[in-house]
């Protein structure tokens, strides 16, 4: 496998889900490396590589897979701040979450995120979704050009 | 200023100086038509004392016939000033002697004056003439006329004029006087109560009182009552006022108290949509994860009690989300406009009858009105009702559901009819509760939300759900809408 594919960062307070999330992807054998951070906080010191990531070489993201209700900071809270960062606002956001709630996906939408997908009970259902979301994602999807005037590194 | 609302301190200055002039004109006419008469008595008298005095002078004159001495006398009469004209006759009516004030020697034709036993006095417009006859021992020896003229008479009428004039005009000060001083008895209290009142209509201010001008009883009164009707209506007023301030108080805490306890239902609901599936998800995924890590090693009762803990999440799952639509259901904002209920119809059925798969079902929807409703709250109704007549005929050979509607004059009332499996009418009033189901689940399937929905939609759209029905003889259910503007 090759380092040269963008990464998936995804931000989860639950263990669970999170093994869940990565059960699915492994099962549907996406190569794309995967970041983990466990609230909003470190999602945002992730990618400004700072904090506990600061030693993180900057590199394009394939997709950020957001939580909605994480500690510290809560998911709308780290999309408005990537949504209003320029270096930041076109990296792909999708809300992976539990609620349909409407109040959320408004929100969502309005701060410009990418996607909204809420996580079915039902673990087939589950798996199905968690694979159309990283084979359109990380496969399908073209990515927008890396900035020049990012950190060097991505020949590494 | 139009005469109707000419002012009372106005009308009252009139009125004064009307009364006033008139009892001056008549008192001024009466006294000087009393006057004259004794004026012109007087000046007859007067005349008559000359007359004598001429006509006994003049005896011995006429007895010698010496008109010299006869006009002399008659000269005598110049120190009477009005003395026009002074005349002696001899009985045989020849002129003897004359006199007159201009000294002109003509003979004047004085009028005839009627020679009786005594004088006579023949009065006209501008003089008296008087004629007194000359007695001599028993004998009439001559008639002595005198002429005064009535100049002195219009004299004194002129300057009574002139007077009644003076007092006239003199009066009517005095009536203006005692009219500006009426004025400020009366008329200002009244006018001050006519400018409180404009006052209070104009402001809408009970706190203003009439003053008390003056001292009339009926004034005093008329400000007294005024005041204590403002008083009154202040009092009223007021106690309005903090009704309604105590009303609108009442209000605003109800208000807050409902939007704290929609705000807690609504961050209830919030969490109940993130955290309580939540579980769920992990126990249906791990339980999938244990099959696929262990399900070989499992024999059938182990893999049915994982498919057993999976689907009893999931169905749980499904409660929670219908349990979720419900409360948003009632909590949706309802933006009503005109439905055509036929097509709405139209619309369910073909919603529904993907489920039908070769069953028969006769379908027989009658011609609906248009109603006023929420169109995307009113279709997951009848998508209900369809679904529910669907669901509860499948085991008919031949489904009939029958769709239509009773106008009524302040409502419509749609009805959905089915020759399904019914229900016990005693059961009737569980039929529209949350989870209530009058069937076991193997029997059909549902969680028991649908008619608890329907039944929450009609009672926001102001209607009423109802429904009819016999163990195994079919069921009817019935929702009304009320008719825009027809009650209320």
């Amino acid at each position: 496998m090759t380092a040269d594919l963008p990464r998936i960062l995804i931000a989860e307070d639950s263990d669970n889900d999170l093994e869940l999330t990565l059960a699915a992807l492994r099962s549907h054998r996406v190569a794309n490396e995967v970041d983990v951070v466990h609230d909003g906080a470190e999602a945002l010191d992730y990618l400004y590589c700072r904090g506990a990531f600061a030693g993180r070489t900057r590199a394009s993201l394939a997709l950020v897979l957001l939580d909605l209700k994480m500690p510290k900071l809560d998911g709308l809270e780290v999309l408005r701040q990537i949504k209003s960062d320029p270096a930041l606002r076109l990296t792909p956001v999708v809300m992976l979450t539990s609620s349909r709630e409407e109040v959320d996906l408004v929100r969502s939408y309005e701060l410009g995120v990418n996607a909204y997908v809420v996580k079915p009970v039902e673990f087939g259902a589950f798996m199905a979704a968690v694979k159309q979301l990283g084979a359109f994602w990380a496969v399908l999807n073209e990515l927008p050009p890396m900035p020049v005037a990012a950190a060097g590194g991505s020949g590494a | 200023m139009p005469q109707r609302s000419r002012s009372i301190a106005r009308r009252l200055t009139f009125m004064n100086m009307l009364v006033s002039s008139i009892a001056l004109l008549i008192a001024g006419v009466a006294f000087s038509a009393y006057d004259l008469a004794t004026f012109r008595a007087a000046t007859v008298r007067a005349l008559s004392t000359e007359a004598r005095m001429v006509a006994s002078n003049s005896v011995t004159a006429l007895l010698f016939n010496d008109p010299d001495t006869a006009t002399h006398t008659l000269g005598a009469l110049r120190a009477s000033p009005d003395v026009v004209l002074a005349q002696i006759y001899s009985p045989d009516g020849h002129l003897f002697a004359s006199y007159s004030r201009d000294g002109s020697t003509r003979p004047a034709a004085l009028p005839l004056v009627p020679t009786g036993s005594d004088e006579a006095a023949v009065m006209s417009t501008s003089s008296i003439d008087l004629a007194r006859p000359i007695v001599s021992e028993g004998a009439t020896i001559g008639t002595v006329r005198i002429q005064a003229d009535l100049q002195a008479m219009y004299l004194r009428l002129l300057r009574y004029a002139s007077i009644v004039a003076v007092v006239l005009i003199l009066s009517l000060a005095g009536a203006l006087l005692v009219s500006y001083l009426s004025q400020r008895a009366i008329s200002r209290p009244l006018a001050a109560v006519a400018e409180s009142a404009r006052q209070v209509s104009q402001a809408r201010d009970y706190s203003i009182r009439a003053p008390r001008i003056g001292t009339a009883y009926e004034l005093a009164v008329l400000v007294d009552s005024f005041n204590g009707m403002l008083a009154e209506v202040q009092a009223r007023d007021e106690s309005l006022r903090d009704a309604r301030t105590q009303l609108e108080a009442r209000v605003r805490e109800r208000t807050d108290e409902l939007r704290a306890i929609n705000s807690e239902l609504e961050a209830f609901t919030y969490s109940v949509s993130h955290d309580l599936r939540a579980p769920l998800r992990h126990i249906t995924g791990f339980a999938s994860l244990l099959d696929q890590h262990a399900g070989g090693s499992l024999d059938d009762q182990g893999r049915r009690y994982l498919t057993t803990i999976s689907g009893a999440a999931t169905r749980m799952a499904t409660l929670i989300d219908d349990l979720l639509a419900f409360s948003r259901m009632g909590r949706a904002s309802l933006t009503k406009r005109h439905v055509d209920l036929s097509q709405l119809v139209r619309e369910a059925r073909d919603e529904v009858s993907t489920d039908i798969d070769g069953r028969r079902v006769t379908w027989n929807v009658q011609d609906l009105p248009a109603v006023e409703a929420d169109p995307a709250l009113l279709r997951p109704v009848l998508v209900n009702l369809l679904s529910n007549a669907l669901k509860y005929t499948s085991t008919r050979d031949e489904a009939r559901i029958d769709i239509g509607a009773e106008p009524h004059p302040d409502e419509v009332v749609v009805f959905v009819r089915d020759n399904g499996v019914g229900f016990d009418m005693a059961y009737a009033h569980k039929l529209f509760g949350v989870f209530q189901r009058l069937h076991r689940a193997d029997e059909f399937s549902g969680t028991g939300i649908g008619l608890a929905n329907v039944r929450r939609i009609i009672q926001r759209h102001g209607g009423r759900t109802w429904a009819e029905g016999a163990v195994d003889a079919g069921a009817t259910f019935y929702f009304s809408l009320p008719i825009q503007g027809a009650a209320a």
